[in-house]
């Protein structure tokens, strides 16, 4: 869809080819460091570490409800922190609901954590959301920097989160049958797996200090898991190419073309006005605000696309604010934007039967808690720090 | 008669108890698990909000980054249901039906219930206190519109009375 819609934009006119092969160098290498992620996920999930973690959550919280959330909190963090929020989407909330489902408790509350963990626990890395990684190639950040800014607001808005869980979903926390069917024996550690993964974070700190593209360490974590898979006979090229997700990866790369035809064609100048200007608790406030509602509208990876060259002069701390918005924002609206909504509305028309009601409600205690707190945190952050 | 027991995760077993106490010997029980579409469409909405991931309608692979992870869990759904009412049967100890059903699930009990002889269910709300906050949306729905006699149970050992709001003041 997306594709085609870069090639009209070209061939009309409405941005020049120069502009687009300038998007398009400035989007390759984020694109690169997206599919090693992808890549690093994928093989993850193959060497048995999502199953793994399901197995470790049912054991430790053997049929509680209360720890078992806090539990998939703690796991849904780390994963969309490390292997990014398509990991605990695709990969990680099936196995959820498969423990809790297994263990007697009911799953609605842990589904719900996943995915929105998905999205509020996506702020630490670059790595854990396409939005930062594009934020971040903006920014001008070192790896480490970022983490040690985000540190702080990921932190808080977790915590935020899981408040709001305990008190929202609290008839279902209450309910626990005995698990007769037992928790399973224990799970084999993935160790190659956890190893890989221990080694590109640590990669990604060595080389934001001597200077190197931390895109180059995730595509080495990459390559030593899908080349062990390879080698094993797990996998095929094909497979790690598929791994890659290309198709997305061309989504992203004519989304940005589109995005900056919309933006050459005046969207900058009437969202520049909007855009509050300097980095004092007020503005970062209203910066994540309009990212959050912008991200409501259209969701948030054009959403970031169209603020990014607007903020990006004013400094690391008003990028990072928008994407606390565009990140935590999402929550809001069921399947992420009310333009998703809309289009799924026309396509599939009522082929999924949710509680919107329930979803919004949760949805608007959770996200201006969490996006408060999260602004707070990072302003105290960029003093600090 | 037939007596249905409307199973739910957290709580079934004192369904299952109050069909042993009070159930005639010679009724015919139906174990009854209805799976509501909600937290299936939960997982949806989160794919679908990961734009440019989806696959176009009647694609949708089993492998790889563009598979849905709601239809894996409506998958899983209806595994973990029959594994609830398996469990449930083998506690229950006497001959017995199972029923599945998936839908709207207030709704779905109560036609269900139509031409039942009792409808066995528990309370699902806040179970600190007696009163009628300890009754959720859907067990406040199927108690309103069951087509037959209610047994309502509460899932662990009823609050004491204590917990009773006081009166209120007398009118003159």
């Amino acid at each position: 869809m997306a594709v085609p819609a870069a090639g009209i934009a070209v061939a009309t006119g409405a941005i020049s080819l120069d502009h687009a092969r300038a998007e398009a160098e400035r989007l390759g290498p984020v694109v690169g460091f997206l599919a090693a992620v992808l890549v690093l996920a994928h093989f993850c999930d193959v060497e048995g570490l999502f199953q793994a973690c399901g197995a470790w959550t049912a054991r430790w919280a053997a049929g509680r409800p209360v720890p078992l959330l806090t539990a998939v909190f703690a796991l849904a963090s780390a994963i969309t922190a490390v292997l990014s929020l398509d990991a605990t989407i695709v990969l990680l909330t099936p196995v959820v609901f498969a423990t809790a489902a297994r263990t007697g408790v009911r799953p609605k509350p842990h589904v719900y954590a996943c995915t929105h963990l998905s999205n509020t626990a996506s702020l630490l890395l670059p790595v854990s959301n396409l939005t930062n990684l594009l934020a971040f190639s903006a920014s001008g950040l070192s790896f480490t920097r970022f983490a040690a800014l985000m540190a702080l607001p990921w932190l808080a808005a977790i915590g935020a989160e899981y408040l709001v869980f305990r008190w929202f979903f609290a008839r279902d926390l209450a309910a626990a049958a005995p698990a007769d069917r037992g928790t399973g024996e224990a799970p084999r550690l993935p160790l190659f797996a956890v190893a890989t993964v221990g080694c590109t974070l640590a990669g990604f700190v060595v080389a934001s200090a001597f200077g190197v593209e931390p895109a180059w360490v995730a595509a080495a974590g990459a390559l030593a898991l899908a080349g062990r898979a390879v080698v094993r006979r797990k996998a095929s090229p094909l497979t790690v190419v598929r791994a890659a997700a290309p198709a997305f990866l061309a989504f992203v790369l004519a989304l940005g073309v589109v995005v900056r035809a919309v933006v050459d064609n005046g969207l900058s100048d009437v969202l520049g006005h909007v855009v509050p200007a300097g980095t004092g608790l007020p503005a970062l406030l209203g910066i994540a605000a309009l990212a959050a509602l912008l991200a409501n509208l259209i969701n948030n990876l054009p959403a970031v696309l169209v603020l990014l060259p607007l903020v990006a002069p004013t400094g690391p701390g008003a990028v990072l604010a928008v994407l606390l918005g565009v990140n935590i924002g999402p929550n809001l609206t069921y399947a992420g934007s009310l333009a998703t909504l809309l289009w799924r509305r026309i396509v599939h028309q009522h082929e999924h039967d949710v509680d919107l009601g329930e979803f919004t409600r949760l949805g608007l205690l959770a996200v201006p808690s969490s996006l408060a707190v999260a602004v707070v945190a990072l302003w105290g952050s960029l003093r600090i720090l | 008669m037939r007596v249905i027991a409307w199973l739910v995760e957290g709580t079934w077993p004192a369904c299952v108890d109050a069909v042993r106490a009070h159930a005639p010997d010679d009724a015919e029980v139906v174990l009854l698990h209805v799976s509501g579409p909600d937290v299936p469409a939960v997982a949806h909405g989160a794919f679908a909000g990961l734009l440019g991931r989806d696959h176009p309608r009647g694609h949708r692979p089993a492998e790889g980054w563009g598979r849905d992870p709601g239809d894996r869990l409506e998958a899983l759904g209806g595994t973990s249901a029959a594994a609830l009412l398996d469990a449930a049967a083998e506690r229950l100890g006497r001959p017995c039906a199972r029923e599945e059903r998936s839908g709207r699930v207030e709704r779905e009990v109560v036609a269900a219930a139509e031409g039942a002889g009792l409808l066995v269910l528990a309370r699902d709300g806040d179970r600190s206190r007696l009163g009628p906050k300890s009754l959720g949306p859907a067990v406040r729905f199927a108690v309103d519109h069951a087509p037959c006699p209610v047994l309502l149970v509460w899932p662990e050992p009823a609050p004491d009375l204590t917990t009773m709001p006081p009166p209120p003041p007398h009118r003159p």
